[in-house]
């Protein structure tokens, strides 16, 4: 026992080395942090989405992109600043206004940089988090990757989306929104995809007069909209299907070409090459439709008035005419029922909502 | 006491020993593909320098940039190496030496006698989450971006322009053509699949990856096959293809423009 403490000190000396071997070999300093970072990393807000009871559920995956406040507000911030098109002047906003459900009132093909003019109507956004594809033609097939295709076209913001990000990480603002948003500063094309996706998933329209009667929540419609609403359910819920008022399919309505118009726009079938698929366009949701003239792919309608007239009297056939508007009949009356019901779908709350609004 | 101790020095030595990094031999190693461009028997310059294709047709090229992804490394035996997917997409620019190198990390010291590579982006990752578009997949990275149609969410696969005189001129005042090959078969829509495998041998030779120095696998990639591979094609008659059914001619055709050239191993 009298060489215990010796062999205790051998023992621990022994481990020592064992541990000391099993550390890495290398001995880089390390790294010295950003002065400019803070040293603790906050953690984002969850911010909660509830999908409303008369929807059916979301198809945006969530758990890849949960929403919090700091990114919601990122991607608002991005949402209505300039700085995302070439030279400062067109943001989202621009042509996706709060007030007409972020469509373009009075402009019947969208209006971009250097005041030129594109081939199409300006959709709305509501309710995205239930869309797979988006656009007249469905070219687009993921919320997150949306925002590049307006960011680089050349009649609407005229930007790369290199450039772009190369902007963000040089505004005095952005780094630390990034930050807020993500726990960095890292600017990024996932993190600014994700942050105006965010802002976007949160745009839910479902609080019309027509939501609260079917949700029991407010008076039931009145006499004359509740018989546009059963024309409607016969006659035209097999394509604007669900509260969503639409299937998210692409079809032919049987529009008229119009000889003189700039472009033969085929829709779908220039997405797809199929023959199949040409001159279909995306069933656009009819939620706030009143808000949102003119009407169409190309905006030739600008009144509800003159769609119904389409869909009674102008139905031209071809190879790919939506075989249920083959046999469409619709009264006058029908048509004034289906405005009265039409306008049971602006959702009030919605379009006045101040959380959506710039700053 | 004494024997419990003398254990217990004993096995602690052993793990350090275990430990030590010295003594682990490296079990994997790196491998490059090196591209080269060419037009026939020439070395590819975009200086202005005329080629003419199989139907008689002069021509330049000013962009030649090409997806290649998925390589698969094949053994003697049959069996195959696939490195990880997020480290197997490249973009070779022809502009960009750097890009024309695809170094592969982390292979095992196995000894292989061919590869297979996608030309473009194969169909699973053409429909992932931007989350799953990093380095060479990036919409945000300037070069990218020119392989990306944002209109009609995919990728180009290969892009090859240049000018002939025997095209008509555009808008600009120039003769040119231009081959913007993409479509990997489409997401819920079905289109057409212009996604293309390759695949080489080594020659009967075979090659070990490096864990000093370097270890190449030199392919060459022809532009006269875009015009020539499976089906001549005439700038003439298509000088603009992109969107469109046709693009699967050329997409045939540049399937066969990878060769072989050689194996190098440099010692370092």
């Amino acid at each position: 026992m009298k060489y215990g403490h010796l062999l205790g000190l051998a023992g621990l000396l022994a481990l020592w080395c064992a541990i000391w071997s099993c550390q890495p070999k290398s001995v880089e300093a390390p790294v010295n942090p950003d002065p400019n970072l803070p040293t603790q990393v906050t953690k984002p807000t969850p911010m909660e989405w509830k999908k409303p009871a008369n929807l059916p559920e979301p198809v945006y995956d969530f758990t890849k992109n949960p929403l919090t406040v700091q990114g919601f507000a990122l991607g608002k911030a991005m949402f209505y600043d300039g700085l995302l098109s070439q030279n400062g002047t067109i943001s989202c906003g621009f042509c996706h206004q709060p007030a007409v459900a972020f469509a373009h009132v009075d402009h019947a093909l969208s209006h971009g940089i250097r005041d030129q003019i594109g081939t199409r109507n300006v959709p709305g956004i509501q309710n995205v988090a239930w869309y797979r594809e988006f656009f007249w033609d469905g070219g687009i097939q993921d919320l997150d990757l949306l925002p590049i295709s307006p960011i680089q076209n050349p009649v609407e913001m005229g930007d790369t989306l290199a450039n772009v990000l190369k902007k963000l990480r040089n505004d005095p603002r952005y780094p630390a929104l990034f930050e807020a948003a993500f726990g960095t500063r890292e600017i990024n094309t996932e993190r600014t995809m994700k942050a105006l996706s965010q802002f976007m998933l949160t745009l839910v329209s479902a609080n019309s007069r027509y939501d609260k009667a079917v949700r029991r929540e407010g008076p039931a419609l009145e006499e004359q909209e509740q018989r546009g609403l059963t024309i409607f359910k016969a006659k035209c819920a097999a394509c604007h299907a669900t509260d969503l008022f639409t299937d998210n399919s692409f079809r032919n309505n049987g529009l008229p070409r119009i000889p003189t118009a700039k472009v033969d726009d085929i829709g779908r079938g220039a997405i797809s090459l199929s023959a199949d698929d040409r001159y279909k366009f995306k069933v656009p949701s009819l939620r706030n439709i009143e808000r949102t003239p003119p009407y169409m792919h190309d905006g030739r309608f600008l009144s509800l008035e003159q769609v119904l007239t389409h869909y009674a009297t102008g139905i031209t056939d071809s190879p790919t005419l939506d075989p249920a508007l083959k046999t469409m009949t619709l009264s006058k009356q029908d048509q004034n029922d289906l405005i009265a019901f039409f306008r049971t779908l602006t959702d009030y709350d919605f379009l006045a909502d101040r959380r959506f609004q710039p700053n | 006491m004494k024997y419990y101790l003398y254990c217990t020095f004993l096995c602690l030595g052993l793990l350090a020993v275990a430990c030590s990094r010295e003594a682990m031999e490296p079990e994997t190693g790196s491998l490059s593909v090196q591209l080269n461009n060419v037009v026939g028997k020439a070395e590819l310059a975009m200086n202005g320098t005329i080629y003419t294709n199989i139907a008689g047709e002069a021509f330049t090229v000013n962009k030649f940039d090409y997806f290649v992804s998925n390589i698969r490394l094949r053994k003697a035996d049959g069996s195959e190496f696939v490195p990880p997917q997020d480290s197997s997409y490249f973009l070779v620019r022809e502009a960009d030496a750097v890009s024309q190198t695809l170094r592969l990390n982390n292979i095992p010291l196995d000894q292989y006698i061919g590869l297979s590579f996608v030309v473009g982006v194969d169909s699973l990752r053409s429909v992932s989450g931007i989350e799953k578009r990093k380095g060479a997949l990036d919409p945000g990275d300037i070069h990218t971006a020119g392989m990306y149609w944002d209109w009609n969410t995919g990728y180009i696969f290969l892009k090859l322009e240049g000018t002939s005189p025997v095209t008509p001129v555009n808008a600009t005042g120039k003769n040119n053509f231009q081959f913007h090959i993409g479509l990997f078969g489409g997401y819920r829509a079905q289109t057409i699949n212009n996604l293309r495998t390759v695949s080489l041998t080594f020659g009967g030779q075979s090659i070990q990856p490096a864990t000093t120095g370097s270890a190449r696998i030199q392919v060459q990639a022809d532009v006269q096959k875009v015009f020539e591979g499976s089906t001549r094609i005439s700038l003439a008659k298509t000088p603009e293809v992109m969107v469109s059914n046709y693009s699967a001619t050329i997409a045939n055709n540049y399937a066969t423009m990878f060769s072989f050239v050689s194996l190098t191993k440099t010692a370092q």
